[in-house]
C-alpha cells in the first residue's frame, strides 16, 4: 500500500480525535536509556575489525595550487599507511539539501583550513603525528579573506513593497541604525566523524550527518558512483544544528581511503578542523531604518545587510527574512549585499537569518518604541499586519499578539520601570522584550510502517539530533493505531529505509512525522475494512478496535503483518498562505557597571507553534533555542586572522558557546495551543528554531533598559559594555 | 608498552603506544565508547571519567600514567535496564538532547555530589566548611560539562532531583 499525498488543502484533525492519548504528552524519549548509559552509537564509537584511522591535512594558505607533499618523510614514520590526496576530495561539506558533490579542488586551495589530503596510519596516534609532520609546498595566490574589504561583491534586487523611499522621507519619527554580528559556529559537541567500507563496489558510510536521503546522493556524486551502491547509517547524532546538513570533507575522505586500501576507515574531525572547514554562519552588516507617525504606526521598514561566502557556494544568510513578515508598513525594502571572500564558506547554522537579522531588527525596533516614548509591547501589537506585507498571503495561524500579551502578563512586564533607573550595588538591572518568528516548511518525505498485532514498527531515513524524532514518531503512530507507545519500535537513519525530509530548518517533524501518519491512516483503514466498518468511525485504544458496535483486538485483526507506505510532498497550502511559528522573548539582565559583565537572570519565551507532539522534548528544543540566544548576545564570536583569513578561535576554550553557570535556571517556556490546519495533516509548526530567533534581541533589548546605553555590535563582550557604559 | 588499569571494577593489562590518551584507551583498546570524544584538548567535559574517585578529563591523561589506577566510566554507573537514580533523573526531566555530552555530564555530577557530600567548597559557596546543593552551587560545579543543545536548566534539575531522592 503506498499513498502519495500532496498537501494542497487544509486537513482535517484527525489527531484530536483519536482516542490513545499519547500524542501531545511529556512522554520520556524510547532511546533515554541509550543516551544516559553511553551505550547509544554514535559514528565513532564504532571500530570494525581492520580499521584504519585517518587524520586530515589542511591548508596553511588562503589561496593558491598545491605543488607538492613531502609524502616521503611522513611514510617512514612507524604505522603510517598512505598519504592520500584525490581530485575527488570536497573542498567544504554540502549544502543542506544539495544532493550533489560539493566543490571538487584538485589541487588548489580556496582557503586556509581546506582540507587538502588524509594521512592514513594504523593508530589514531601516528595519523595525527604524521598530518602534523607532513610538509606542504604550495604557490600561493593574493586572495581577499574580509568582506569589508573585498572588491568582490554582488547585490540582489531589492524586496520591495510599496514605496520606501517616499514613506520613509515622510515618517514623522525615523531610527536609522547600523549593526554587526561576527561569524558563529554551529559547535556541536561531536565532531564531525564518517566509517567508511566497502564490499565489492557497495560502500556503507557511517557517518554524523542530518539528511541521509540527500547525504546518499551526495556521496554517490562525490565518488562518481550510482546511488543504489551507497549506504548510509546515522542512528545517532551528536547535535547538528544545520552542521551536518551536507557530506562533509571527512565523510568523502573516508570512502575514498577505504576503497584505495581495502579496509575500513575512520576518520573523525579534530575540533579544530571542525572550526576550520564546516560551514560558519556569516559575518553581517546590517543597516534597519524605521520610519513613524508620531502616534506610533511604522509607515517604513528597511533592513539591508551584507553577508559574505566563498566563490561557488549560493547560500547567503537570509538576514531580513522575517522582517519582511513580522510588522507592516506603507513602504519596504530589503536588500541583500553578497562579498565573496576566501575563507571557511559560510552555510546555514540554527535558524539561518533569523538568529542573527532579529537581533539588529528587534534591537531597532525596541529603540524606535523609545523615541516615540512608546512601551515596546505597545509599539508591537499596534503594528501587526493584516497579511504578508510583501506578497499579501494570509497568515495561516498566527497568535503573536497573543504570545505577546500572555508573555507580559507573566514576565510582569507592567511593572516596567524607567531605563537606567534600577541597580543592586555594582549591578544595574533592566529587562527586554522582543518578538519571535520562524517560517516554516513541508519537505518531501517518505515513512513506511509496519503493524503486526499490537505491536508497530516505523522504518524512514529521518534522524535524530537531538530534537526527539525517536519520541515523536512512536507517539503519531501509537496515536493513530491505538497502542501505547511502548509497543512501537522507530526505526530511523538508514538510507536503505523510506527517504525523509532529514532534520534541518525546523521541517522534520512536520515532514516525516506527516508522512508517518499518512502510512498509519492507510493501515487504519485496513484495519476498519477488516473489522467491517467505515474508517471514519472507527476507534483504536490499547490495541482495540472498535466500529459500527462491532470490536475486535489488533493481535485477531493482524494476525499477520500488514504494511503501509506514504509520501507527502508540499502544494498548493504553501503558496495560498504563509506559515510561521510566532512567540515573544522576555529576559532580565544584570550589567557590572565597572566590569561590563553581563548575566541574565531569567528568560520567558511564549510561543505558538502549532500542534504540540511531545510537550517534554519540545521544550527543550525551545529552551535550548533560547540559550543560542544568549550565546549570540553575549558571548559567540569567530575571529579571523585579517591576513589570511584563518579562524584564530578554532576551539571551545576560544569560541565561547554558553555554558552552565551562563544560563539563569529561571528559564520558562510556555506553549500557546494552536493548529495549523494549512501547514500538513499533523496541523504542526517546526519548534527547532522559533526558540533562538528573537531570543538575543530580549536580552540586548534588556541591557538597554538597564544600562540606558544602546550596543550596535554584537555580542556584547564585557570590553564593549565597559566602552559603552564610559561613552 | 604495558598498563595495568580496574576499569569499573575489572582488571585490564594494555598494550598500548606511549603517546595514548586515557580515553582512547578506553574507547579503542577497552571497548567501552560510552565515554565521548568532544575536542580532546580539556574544554568540553565530554570525557569526563572518575579517576580513583574523582573527576577528571580522560582526553588530558595519558594512558602510561595512570598504572594500576582505579577508573569508573559511564558504563560503570548503570545499564540500560539498570540505571542509576542520576541516570533515571536525566532521562525524566530530558536532561539532554543528542546525549553525546550526557556521559560526561552523568559522571560530572556523580562526582559533584559527592564533593558536596564531602563539603568541598566551591567558588559560589557562602562559606569554606560547607556546600548547599542550591541552583547556583551546580550550575559553578558543572561548567566544565558543555552541552550545545542547551539542556543545562534541565541537566541541573536533574541533578537536584537525584540529590533529592538520596537524602
Amino acid at each position: 500500500m503506498k499513498d502519495h499525498f500532496t498537501m494542497d488543502s487544509p486537513q482535517p484533525r484527525l489527531l484530536d480525535e483519536t482516542k490513545q492519548g499519547v500524542i501531545g504528552t511529556p512522554m520520556d524519549r524510547p532511546d533515554g536509556p541509550r543516551k544516559v548509559s553511553g551505550t547509544a552509537d554514535y559514528t565513532a564509537d564504532h571500530a570494525p575489525d581492520g580499521m584504519a584511522h585517518g587524520v586530515l591535512v589542511r591548508a596553511t594558505i588562503a589561496r593558491g595550487r598545491i605543488t607538492g607533499m613531502d609524502r616521503d618523510t611522513v611514510l617512514g614514520i612507524d604505522g603510517v599507511i598512505d598519504v592520500i590526496t584525490d581530485p575527488r576530495m570536497i573542498r567544504n561539506p554540502a549544502q543542506g539539501m544539495a544532493g550533489s558533490a560539493p566543490v571538487q579542488t584538485g589541487d588548489e586551495v580556496h582557503y586556509h583550513g581546506q582540507p587538502i589530503a588524509l594521512v592514513v596510519a594504523e593508530t589514531f596516534e601516528a595519523a595525527r603525528d604524521a598530518a602534523q609532520r607532513l610538509t606542504v609546498h604550495y604557490h600561493a595566490e593574493a586572495a581577499a579573506v574580509s568582506p569589508e574589504t573585498t572588491p568582490d561583491t554582488e547585490t540582489d534586487d531589492p524586496v520591495t513593497a510599496g514605496d520606501f523611499d517616499s514613506s520613509w522621507s515622510a515618517a514623522e519619527v525615523q531610527i536609522d541604525r547600523a549593526y554587526t554580528t561576527p561569524s558563529q559556529a554551529a559547535a556541536a559537541m561531536e565532531p564531525h566523524a564518517a566509517i567508511a567500507d566497502w564490499q565489492g563496489d557497495h560502500v556503507t558510510l557511517r557517518s554524523a550527518l542530518q539528511m541521509v536521503r540527500f547525504n546518499k546522493a551526495e556521496l554517490a556524486d562525490t565518488l562518481g558512483i550510482d546511488p543504489s551502491k551507497v549506504r548510509i547509517l546515522a542512528p545517532f547524532v551528536g547535535g547538528g544544528f544545520g552542521s551536518k546538513l551536507g557530506l562533509g570533507p571527512e565523510a568523502a575522505a573516508a570512502a575514498i581511503a577505504a576503497q584505495k586500501l581495502g579496509r575500513p576507515v575512520r576518520v573523525v574531525m579534530t575540533r579544530q578542523t571542525v572550526f576550520d572547514t564546516v560551514l560558519r554562519r556569516s559575518e553581517t552588516a546590517q543597516r534597519v531604518r524605521l520610519g513613524a507617525t508620531k502616534d506610533g504606526r511604522i509607515t517604513a521598514i528597511s533592513h539591508d545587510d551584507r553577508v559574505s561566502n566563498i566563490d561557488g557556494e549560493g547560500f547567503a544568510e537570509p538576514v531580513s527574512q522575517a522582517s519582511q513578515f513580522l510588522y507592516g508598513a506603507d513602504g519596504l525594502s530589503f536588500t541583500q549585499t553578497v562579498a565573496r571572500i576566501a575563507a571557511t564558506p559560510a552555510g546555514s547554522v540554527r535558524a539561518p537569518g533569523e538568529a542573527v537579522g532579529m537581533l539588529a531588527f528587534e534591537a531597532a525596533i525596541d529603540e524606535l518604541a523609545d523615541a516615540l516614548g512608546m512601551d515596546p509591547l505597545e509599539l508591537r501589537l499596534k503594528n501587526l499586519p493584516e497579511k504578508h506585507p510583501i506578497d499579501g498571503r494570509p497568515y495561516s495561524a498566527r497568535r503573536l499578539a497573543d504570545c505577546l500579551t500572555e508573555g507580559a502578563a507573566r514576565f510582569g512586564w507592567a511593572d516596567r520601570w524607567q531605563a537606567g533607573t534600577r541597580r543592586e550595588g555594582d549591578w544595574l538591572i533592566g529587562i527586554g522584550m522582543a518578538s519571535a518568528a520562524r517560517s516554516n516548511m513541508l519537505v518531501k518525505s517518505s515513512a513506511r510502517v509496519r503493524l503486526t498485532g499490537d505491536q508497530a514498527i516505523v522504518e524512514t531515513d529521518m534522524t535524530d539530533i537531538g530534537t526527539g524524532t525517536y519520541a515523536i514518531l512512536a507517539q503519531i503512530t501509537a496515536e493513530m493505531l491505538g497502542l501505547p507507545a511502548a509497543n512501537v519500535t522507530v526505526r530511523l537513519g538508514d538510507s536503505d529505509l523510506p527517504g525523509a525530509s532529514g532534520s534541518g530548518g525546523s521541517f522534520g517533524a512536520n515532514s516525516a512525522g506527516s508522512a508517518v501518519f499518512l502510512a498509519a491512516r492507510k493501515l487504519r483503514a485496513e484495519i476498519a475494512e477488516r473489522l467491517g466498518c467505515d474508517a471514519e468511525g472507527l476507534t483504536l485504544q490499547n490495541g482495540q478496535a472498535r466500529g459500527d458496535n462491532r470490536e475486535a483486538a489488533l493481535t485477531e485483526l493482524v494476525s499477520e503483518e500488514i504494511l503501509a507506505e506514504a509520501t507527502i510532498q508540499k502544494g498548493k497550502t504553501a503558496k495560498s498562505h504563509f506559515s510561521s511559528g510566532f512567540g515573544a522573548h522576555f529576559a532580565e539582565v544584570a550589567v557590572n557597571e565597572w566590569t561590563g559583565e553581563i548575566r541574565v537572570r531569567r528568560m520567558l519565551g511564549v510561543m505558538s507553534m502549532g500542534r504540540i507532539l511531545n510537550e517534554k522534548t519540545a521544550r527543550s528544543q525551545a529552551l535550548g533555542g533560547m540559550i543560542w540566544g544568549i550565546g549570540a548576545a553575549l558571548t559567540e564570536e569567530m575571529q579571523s586572522d585579517p591576513r589570511d583569513g584563518h579562524i584564530v578561535t578554532r576551539d571551545l576554550a576560544n569560541y565561547h558557546v554558553p555554558a552552565h553557570a551562563d544560563v539563569p535556571g529561571d528559564m520558562q517556556v510556555v506553549f500557546l495551543e494552536e493548529r495549523d490546519d494549512w501547514a500538513n495533516p499533523i496541523q504542526t509548526k517546526g519548534i527547532g528554531e522559533l526558540g533562538i530567533s528573537g531570543a538575543g534581541a530580549a536580552v540586548i533589548n534588556a541591557i538597554s533598559h538597564a544600562t540606558s546605553k544602546r550596543a550596535y555590535d554584537y555580542p556584547v563582550l564585557p570590553d564593549r559594555m565597559v566602552a559603552l557604559l564610559e561613552g | 608498552m604495558k598498563t595495568y588499569l580496574s576499569v569499573n571494577a575489572k582488571s585490564y593489562a594494555v598494550e598500548h603506544d606511549p603517546r595514548r590518551t586515557l580515553l582512547d584507551t578506553l574507547r579503542d583498546d577497552l571497548g567501552l565508547p560510552g565515554t565521548k570524544k568532544g575536542c580532546d584538548h580539556g574544554q568540553c567535559g565530554a570525557c569526563t571519567i572518575l579517576l580513583n574517585g574523582e573527576r577528571v578529563n580522560a582526553c588530558l591523561c595519558l594512558t602510561a600514567m595512570h598504572d594500576g589506577d582505579e577508573i569508573t566510566t559511564i558504563e560503570g554507573i548503570g545499564s540500560p535496564e539498570l540505571l542509576s537514580e542520576l541516570q533515571k533523573a536525566f532521562v525524566e526531566k530530558d536532561g539532554y538532547q543528542c546525549g553525546f555530552c550526557t556521559p560526561g555530564q552523568i559522571m560530572s555530577a556523580t562526582a559533584l555530589l559527592q564533593e558536596i557530600a564531602n563539603g568541598a567548597p566551591s567558588y559560589v559557596s557562602d562559606d569554606l566548611d560547607s556546600a548547599a546543593l542550591t541552583d547556583a552551587e551546580i550550575a559553578e560545579r558543572m561548567s566544565g560539562n558543555l552541552c550545545r543543545c542547551s539542556a543545562y536548566p534541565l541537566i541541573r534539575e536533574a541533578i537536584a532531583m537525584a540529590a533529592e531522592g538520596k537524602e
